[in-house]
C-alpha cells in the first residue's frame, strides 16, 4: 500500500491511508441530551467484544462506577450532578420544583456515553511502531491484537486518553467501532443497545447534518447551552469519527476542550532534532581538531 | 502568561492517560545517549591515534547499546514480540525510526568493539588473517556507528515530544539539545573513568560543551513554557533536575581540575554519568506528571479556545449561541414562566 500520509488538515482518512475504493466513512453521533445513563452501551460493548471485567468499584462519582475509558472499558457513561439555577429546557421536561427551592438552586444531571473518537488524524495510529493500529476502509482506527507488542506508545499519544494497556495482557486495547459487525452491515453493539438513540451510528456526513439540525432545534427550544464537540473537520484532529452533542463545556465531561494531534508538529520536531544532531557533530569535531592532548 | 488556576474537570480525573512506560525507558534514554556519545568519542580517538581512549569508548558504546536493547525489550507489554518492531519502517512513528537507528547503530558498534579483539588472537592461520584485518574493519564499523550516533542521541527527544503529554510536547524545541548535550557529557564521564588520563583531552572537552548544551537547554525546558514548565520544577522531576544540575557542575569542575589526577578524573566522570542519568529521569518524570494532572491539559487548551472565540474565529463547537438566538431562548423561557404563573 502506497503511503502518502497527511499529518494535518481536512482529509478523507480512508482515502488518505491508501484505499483505492473506500467505504463511506462511518461513525457515531452521541447526543447526550437524550442519554438516560442506563449503561446499556457499556454492557453491550463488553458482551459483544468479550472485554474482561475490571472489578466492582464504588468510586463516589455520582452513578459512575466505571471511571474512565481504558483497555477494558470502550464505552463509558459519565454522570455529572450540577447545582445551578434551574434551566427551563423543553417545556414539561423539568422535574417539579419543591416549594422550598422555588427560584433557588436545582440539580441538573448530565449523562454522556464516551467512546474512542476515531480521529481523522489519529495520533495513536501515527506513532504505532509495529503497524498494529490501522485505518479501516470505513475510516475507523483499529488495533490488531495479533500484531501489538505492548510498546505503549499509543497510550500517551492519544489526545483524549482513550487507548490503554490491559493489565496482565500487556497489549493496547480500545473501541473498534465493532469492525466485525459493521462489515456485515450491522450496527455497533452500543448503538444497537441504546434505548433512546442517544448513540447514533451511520455515515459521518449524514450524522453531521443530523447533529446540526438537532443543536439548532435545541437552541430554538431554549437549551442554549447545547453545542457540538468533535464534529468540525477544521479542528485540531481533523474532526472526530465519533462526535458529541454536549450540554456544558467539554472538560466537564472529562474531554479536552481543544485537542490537537501531536503529530501536527512532527516535521518541526524532526527538524529540531536534526539541528541538535548537527550541533552535536560539530561539538565532536571541535573537541578533536587541532589539539594534541 | 500563566493562565489562572481555575478550571473545570470531571471529578478532578486526568483527561489524558499517562505513559505506562516503567523506569526502563528513562534508563534507556541514558544508555542510548551514552552509547551514541561514546561511539563519537571512539571514532575521533581512532582517527587521532588515541588507542586507549578508542578502546574504552568502543567498549562503553557496545555495553551501553546492549543495555539499551535489554531495557527496551523488557519494557514491552509483550517482550517476546519485540521483533514486530521490524515489520514496518514508519517516519510518522519516532519509535519505528528509533528501532532502525538503534539496530543499525548496534550492529556497527558491535563490529567496532570486536575490532578491539585483535591483540588477543593468535598471529597465524585464519585467526592471523582476522587479526590483521580487524583494525580496518573496526575503523569502518566505528565510523558507521559514529554516523548513526547523532540520530540515536536525539531521536529520543522526538519520541517523548510526539505525545499528548503536555510538558513533553511543548518542550519539543529544546529536548533534542538536552539529550544531545547529555549524550556528550555522559560519554565524557565514562571515558574519564575508563580511559588513560593522558588521552582524555577530547573527553574533557566533550564534558564542557556537552554539559553546557544540556544545562542551557534544560533551563529553557524548566522555565520557558509557562504553566507547562511547572512539572519540571516541582515534585520528583524538580528534585531530580536540581540534583542533576549540581552534579553536572561538580563533574565539569572536577574534569577540568583533574587533568593529571586519575582519581579525580574518574570521580568527576562518575558524577557526569550520574548527572546525565538524573536529567533523563527528571525529564521523563516531568512529562508523566503533566499528563496526570488535568490542569496541564485543560488550562492551555481552554486559554487557546477562549482566545480564538474573542478573536471571532470558529471555536469548533458548532452553532454558537448568537445574541439573536439567546433572545429567542429568553423569550421562550419568559413565555413559559408567564404560562406557569397563569396556571397557578
Amino acid at each position: 500500500m502506497a503511503v502518502s500520509h497527511s499529518l494535518y488538515g481536512q482529509i478523507e482518512p480512508a482515502a488518505d491511508a491508501g484505499y483505492q475504493d473506500p467505504q463511506p466513512r462511518m461513525g457515531f453521533f452521541t447526543d447526550t441530551s437524550v442519554c438516560i445513563g442506563c449503561k446499556a452501551c457499556e454492557v453491550a460493548c463488553k458482551e459483544w467484544n468479550g472485554v474482561p471485567d475490571d472489578g466492582l468499584n464504588l468510586l463516589g462519582m455520582s452513578f459512575d462506577n466505571t471511571g474512565q475509558l481504558d483497555a477494558n472499558t470502550w464505552r463509558h457513561v459519565a454522570f455529572i450532578e450540577q447545582s445551578r439555577p434551574q434551566l427551563l429546557g423543553l417545556p414539561g421536561s423539568a422535574p417539579p420544583v419543591p416549594a422550598s427551592q422555588e427560584g433557588g438552586a436545582d440539580v441538573r444531571w448530565l449523562m454522556s456515553s464516551d467512546v474512542c473518537k476515531h480521529c481523522t488524524h489519529a495520533a495513536c495510529l501515527d506513532v504505532c511502531p509495529t503497524g498494529a493500529l490501522f485505518r479501516t476502509e470505513f475510516g475507523t482506527v483499529v488495533v490488531q491484537e495479533d500484531i501489538c507488542n505492548g510498546c505503549g506508545y499509543c497510550i500517551p499519544a492519544c489526545p483524549y486518553g482513550v487507548i490503554d494497556q490491559r493489565p496482565g495482557d500487556g497489549r493496547a486495547w480500545k473501541c473498534t467501532l465493532c469492525y466485525d459487525r459493521i462489515g456485515d452491515g450491522l450496527m455497533p453493539a452500543c448503538a444497537t443497545a441504546c434505548p433512546t438513540e442517544s448513540i447514533q451510528y451511520g455515515p459521518l456526513d449524514e450524522l453531521r447534518e443530523r447533529a446540526a439540525r438537532r443543536v439548532e432545534r435545541l437552541h430554538e427550544t431554549g437549551t442554549v447551552e447545547a453545542r457540538l464537540y468533535g464534529h468540525d473537520p477544521a479542528d485540531g484532529v481533523g474532526g472526530d469519527g465519533a462526535f458529541f452533542l454536549l450540554l456544558d463545556e467539554p472538560e466537564v465531561y472529562g474531554l479536552p476542550p481543544d485537542p490537537v494531534v501531536t503529530t501536527r508538529d512532527l516535521p518541526a520536531m524532526w527538524r529540531r532534532a536534526g539541528v541538535a544532531a548537527l550541533t552535536m557533530a560539530a561539538a565532536v569535531a571541535a573537541a578533536f581538531v587541532g589539539r594534541a592532548s | 502568561m500563566v493562565p489562572s488556576a481555575e478550571f473545570r474537570s470531571y471529578y478532578g480525573r486526568p483527561v489524558l492517560k499517562a505513559p505506562v512506560w516503567g523506569q526502563a525507558v528513562p534508563a534507556y534514554l541514558f544508555t542510548g545517549g551514552l552509547a551514541a556519545g561514546s561511539a563519537l568519542l571512539a571514532a575521533g580517538a581512532d582517527l587521532t591515534g588515541r588507542a586507549g581512549l578508542r578502546r574504552a569508548a568502543r567498549l562503553t558504546a557496545v555495553g551501553a547499546v546492549g543495555a539499551s536493547g535489554f531495557f527496551l525489550i523488557s519494557d514491552l507489554g509483550r517482550p517476546e514480540r519485540f521483533h514486530h518492531m521490524l515489520r514496518v519502517a514508519k517516519p510518522t512513528s519516532p519509535m519505528s525510526m528509533g528501532t532502525w537507528i538503534l539496530t543499525a547503530f548496534g550492529a556497527s558498534a558491535g563490529v567496532a568493539a570486536a575490532g578491539e579483539l585483535g591483540p588477543w588472537l593468535p598471529g597465524r592461520g585464519p585467526f592471523g588473517l582476522a587479526r590483521r584485518s580487524l583494525p580496518g574493519v573496526g575503523r569502518a564499523a566505528g565510523l558507521a556507528a559514529a554516523g548513526f550516533a547523532p540520530a540515536l542521541a536525539t531521536y529520543t527527544a522526538v519520541l517523548l515530544a510526539d505525545t499528548a503529554s503536555p510538558s513533553w510536547h511543548e518542550a519539543y524545541p529544546e529536548l533534542p539539545f538536552v539529550f544531545a548535550g547529555g549524550a556528550l557529557a555522559s560519554a565524557a564521564g565514562a571515558a574519564l573513568v575508563a580511559a588513560p588520563v593522558g588521552e582524555a583531552g577530547p573527553a574533557r572537552r566533550f564534558a564542557v560543551t556537552g554539559a553546557a548544551l544540556e544545562l542551557a537547554a534544560a533551563h529553557r525546558v524548566e522555565t520557558g513554557h509557562g504553566l507547562l514548565s511547572e512539572p519540571y520544577r516541582t515534585g520528583r522531576a524538580g528534585r531530580l533536575l536540581r540534583a542533576a544540575w549540581a552534579l553536572t557542575a561538580a563533574g565539569v569542575a572536577g574534569a577540568l581540575l583533574g587533568r593529571r589526577n586519575r582519581a579525580l578524573s574518574a570521580a568527576s566522570g562518575g558524577l557526569l554519568m550520574v548527572a546525565s542519568a538524573l536529567t533523563r529521569f527528571g525529564i521523563f518524570e516531568g512529562g508523566v506528571a503533566s499528563a496526570k494532572d488535568p490542569k496541564y491539559t485543560v488550562l492551555p487548551q481552554r486559554e487557546r479556545l477562549d482566545a480564538r472565540s474573542e478573536a471571532g474565529l470558529p471555536n469548533h463547537q458548532g452553532n454558537p449561541v448568537t445574541p439573536a438566538r439567546q433572545q429567542l431562548a429568553d423569550d421562550r423561557v419568559a413565555g413559559h414562566l408567564a404560562g406557569h404563573q397563569q396556571a397557578s
